[in-house]
């Protein structure tokens, strides 16, 4: 390591916000050659907006561009695409595989990249007849494969390629290219297996001892430890701890990554609820919700309780209301209140009084183009005929417009919704007011279970507190037992009383909402996989 | 804070600027016809008939508009089951008003098979829904084609002289139902008719439709359209919604083509079908419609606006340049209409 020499990468005082919402702010990293540091964070925490302006992204020029300054070699660069990134020698590989399934590996390797030969064709029409060079692509291939340390087949086709292999042609991709310098590694090892992690591992070693630097991101911090020469934890947006691996260790990284010290307001109001019976048991539950497979649930809720349902993206939380409310295939048994509720038929939990709020407002949620009364008041007119006139003896079902006006209205204050009147468009409403109008038209249901997704996602901070607070109260006064799904551990901390965590598609575990934030931590990152 | 608008943006921000400019383009044919030497009168009598046939056409779009399927371009498909309808009224020997009657009461079943088969079938393709009622459309023609010669047919009204077997492309209904609505209180002042029974008619389609929006189902078929993945949250079958739209749709497009042949006086078969879906689909969309939102009004207004381009330019031209002209400019007018209506077709969607 040179570190009395110019560091090789410097970002200063970056900052970045997306339409005023801030995501970044006075960001500080340095790398030096030949160094490996670690990249860690909750999801949302601003890794991934990071990496996108070091790489050049055009999503960040589109949506505004960035503050501070990225510093190459001591020179500022300003990077307007990728294509620039890379020609100062940046790489990335990226979670998604982007290799053409078709072409083998030396040919994804060195695509659009290919020492070529001239022939007689391209000398009378010119360079883009040239022939391939194929000797020399394979001899390029096995230099940057063996810079990697992996062995892997250049001549198989990707197609029939194990996934490790497809990443390890990703990173040879990166390797081949002499300029490469900065090699941005973002959760590689997320589709591979033990063994194929350790190995992927061990090249990075390799490539930094061959003075490239790498960022490396992942969840699982034990990797961190085995290869960084500095750890770096972000959290909303800021970076809290940037230390030398050698000095920390998981359980200390946890608790930098998902918060405060165990601050006041939270667990104050955890309520047990052991003597209550079970409302609703869920019995070796999957789900096939793509990006959150849900594997093996089993899980029980009392009555009257709120619960928290915690854990990483992707590793399974949003696919358990999902899968219950019959939105995405899904199987097991679920019973609540001793009736066994019948899965993949959304009608058949409504009926049983549940009511979900979706995460995804704007697709699931809400219907955009229509008056907030009819999206406060489409499902309970819907599934319990409430706000209808009946004429000829219940043969035509007339529309009552004043009830639904009446009920608009009734959650408009209660929830304080702006707005302009009850008759104003739901697109036309911001986040936060769109997500109350999600919880009215749940609670105008009056059900007896309520599942919330991700309640507070994209809205800000006032409107936050005014969300939890309804979600509080109504469980508080009308006794409806609440399952709450969230990213974010403090927002459960503070309102649920129990927390599952969620990892691998299966229940890690169960605590209390008083507990501590390294044990919450701890469970969420334990069978990550 | 936004800017007050003036009354005049605000105008053309509630009327759409294409819609006001059709609409001041229709006024000035109206104001120029007098000085051509066309008669206004007539000219209005003739927007009014032409309206009075075509509204229910235009209506049979509403449904399926509604529950998300798009613009119906398979109109042709109810059109069928009108024409087997009429066709099969006269052959029973039904004459006059009852001749009507019995048309509606027969081609109601075949609309509602047809309508299910096609409904089903869209139900299947979502997403590509007006691609394939074309050519459901487009092949229902053509199938009628060979069926209209084949089908034993024995009325000596409809099919040819000289065989004695095969419809014939043209039947005139003098003696059935022709003008049995447009009759029923028609008002004449002077050169201006106003066919009261055929306008009464419509009147009571739309509203049945508009009545229908209105009840449980009918918001549950809006709601399908705006949003299906909250529809189906909220616990609504979807394609069964969707199928009802389509049957509706069907049906509405039957019960219009026996309206039309009532004010034209003739049924035509063979090929006329296959023209009958555009012209609709276009009125509509000038109507102010667009792809997932369609209102009465927009059906009232959209069948005015083209209707009365479609008759009035070619008079009002032929009389300025003096030359016999009409099919042309007719042809030229109605296809531009068209044209510019399909280019408004992805405004508004999501």
């Amino acid at each position: 390591m040179s570190s009395q020499n110019a560091p090789l990468l410097e970002m200063k005082q970056i900052s970045k916000d997306f339409f005023g919402n801030q995501v970044l702010s006075d960001i500080n990293l340095t790398l030096n050659e030949g160094e490996v540091i670690g990249l860690v964070g909750e999801n949302g925490a601003g890794k991934s907006t990071l990496m996108r302006i070091l790489f050049g992204s055009t999503m960040i020029h589109e949506t505004g561009g960035y503050g501070g300054h990225v510093i190459i070699n001591g020179e500022e660069v300003s990077f307007n695409s990728p294509f620039d990134a890379i020609g100062a020698g940046i790489g990335m590989v990226h979670q998604e595989f982007s290799l053409i399934p078709g072409f083998t590996t030396t040919e994804n390797i060195l695509l659009n990249r290919e020492p070529v030969k001239k022939n007689v064709a391209s000398d009378i029409f010119g360079d883009r007849l040239d022939t391939l060079n194929r000797a020399e692509m394979d001899d390029r291939a096995s230099k940057a494969i063996e810079l990697m340390g992996v062995d892997i087949d250049k001549k198989m086709v990707i197609s029939n390629m194990p996934v490790g292999h497809k990443q390890f042609t990703e990173i040879a991709r990166e390797l081949s290219k002499e300029q490469l310098r900065i090699l941005i590694l973002d959760e590689p090892t997320a589709v591979l297996t033990e063994k194929e992690a350790e190995a992927l591992l061990e090249s990075i070693r390799g490539m930094a001892k061959r003075g490239i630097a790498i960022i490396f991101i992942t969840h699982r911090l034990q990797e961190i430890l085995a290869v960084c020469n500095r750890v770096v934890v972000m959290r909303d947006g800021v970076v809290v701890k940037d230390t030398p691996a050698e000095e920390t260790d998981v359980q200390q990284i946890t608790k930098w990554m998902v918060g405060r010290e165990v601050s006041g307001g939270s667990g104050a109001s955890v309520r047990s609820h052991e003597d209550a019976k079970d409302i609703l048991s869920i019995e070796k539950l999957w789900v096939d919700m793509p990006g959150e497979t849900v594997r093996n649930v089993n899980l029980t809720v009392k009555e009257g309780e709120i619960l928290g349902i915690g854990g990483l993206a992707g590793q399974g939380k949003l696919g358990i209301p999902n899968g219950i409310m019959g939105l995405y295939q899904a199987g097991g048994r679920v019973v609540f209140e001793g009736n066994e509720i019948p899965l993949n038929e959304p009608r058949k939990c409504l009926d049983s009084s549940f009511a979900f709020v979706s995460e995804d407002r704007r697709g699931v949620g809400l219907l955009l183009d229509e008056s907030l009364e009819w999206n406060i008041a489409f499902p309970s007119m819907q599934i319990q005929n409430k706000y209808l006139k009946n004429y000829l003896g219940g043969l035509v079902k007339w529309r009552d417009e004043k009830a639904i006006r009446e009920i608009t209205e009734k959650y408009i204050d209660e929830l304080a919704i702006r707005c302009t009147s009850s008759k104003q468009k739901a697109r036309e409403l911001s986040g936060g007011n769109q997500q109350k109008v999600c919880l009215a038209k749940a609670f105008a249901l009056s059900p007896r279970l309520l599942f919330v997704s991700e309640p507070t996602r994209g809205i800000d901070v006032g409107a936050k507190a005014l969300v939890l607070e309804a979600l509080r109260r109504f469980n508080r006064e009308n006794g409806v037992t609440i399952v709450m799904v969230s990213s974010e551990l403090e927002e459960l901390r503070q309102s649920c009383d129990r927390i599952a965590i969620v990892s691998g598609g299966r229940i890690a575990g169960i605590l209390p909402a008083n507990a501590s934030v390294e044990d919450l931590g701890a469970l969420m990152l334990s069978q990550v996989k | 804070m936004e800017k007050e608008k003036s009354w005049f943006g605000k105008l053309v921000e509630n009327y759409g600027l294409p819609r006001l400019i059709i609409t001041l383009f229709l006024l000035l044919l109206l104001v120029l016809c007098p000085f051509v030497g066309a008669d206004l009168p007539t000219q209005i009598s003739n927007i009014i008939a032409r309206f009075s046939w075509n509204g229910i056409l235009v209506l049979a779009m509403v449904p399926m508009v509604h529950s998300g399927c798009g613009l119906n371009f398979g109109l042709p498909l109810g059109i069928i089951s009108g024409l087997l309808g009429a066709t099969l009224s006269i052959e029973l020997g039904f004459t006059g008003p009852v001749s009507f009657l019995a048309a509606i009461v027969i081609a109601t079943p075949f609309a509602l098979v047809f309508g299910t088969g096609y409904g089903w079938l869209l139900n299947r393709i979502k997403g590509g829904e007006m691609m394939i009622a074309t050519y459901v459309g487009f092949s229902s023609v053509s199938m009628m084609c060979m069926m209209w010669l084949i089908l034993p047919y024995h009325s000596p009204n409809m099919v040819w002289g000289l065989s004695g077997k095969g419809l014939r492309t043209t039947i005139t209904l003098e003696g059935y139902y022709n003008q049995v609505l447009a009759n029923f209180l028609r008002i004449r002042i002077g050169k201006l008719v106003i066919p009261t029974g055929t306008l009464l008619f419509f009147a009571l389609l739309a509203l049945c439709i508009w009545a229908f929006l209105h009840t449980k189902t009918g918001t549950a078929m809006t709601a399908v359209g705006s949003n299906p993945v909250f529809a189906r949250a909220a616990g609504i079958n979807v394609d069964k919604i969707r199928l009802l739209s389509v049957v509706m749709s069907t049906w509405l497009a039957a019960i219009g083509i026996l309206v039309y042949e009532q004010g034209f006086g003739f049924i035509q078969l063979y090929m006329a079908p296959f023209y009958m879906a555009l012209p609709a689909v276009s009125a509509i969309l000038i109507g102010g419609a667009t792809v997932n939102k369609a209102t009465i009004l927009n059906v009232i207004s959209g069948t005015i606006l083209f209707q009365g381009i479609v008759t009035m330019t070619p008079t009002v031209m032929n009389n300025i340049i003096h030359t016999d002209m009409s099919e042309v400019i007719r042809i030229i007018a109605s296809n531009g209409m068209i044209l510019y209506a399909l280019t408004r077709k992805t405004e508004g969607t999501k």
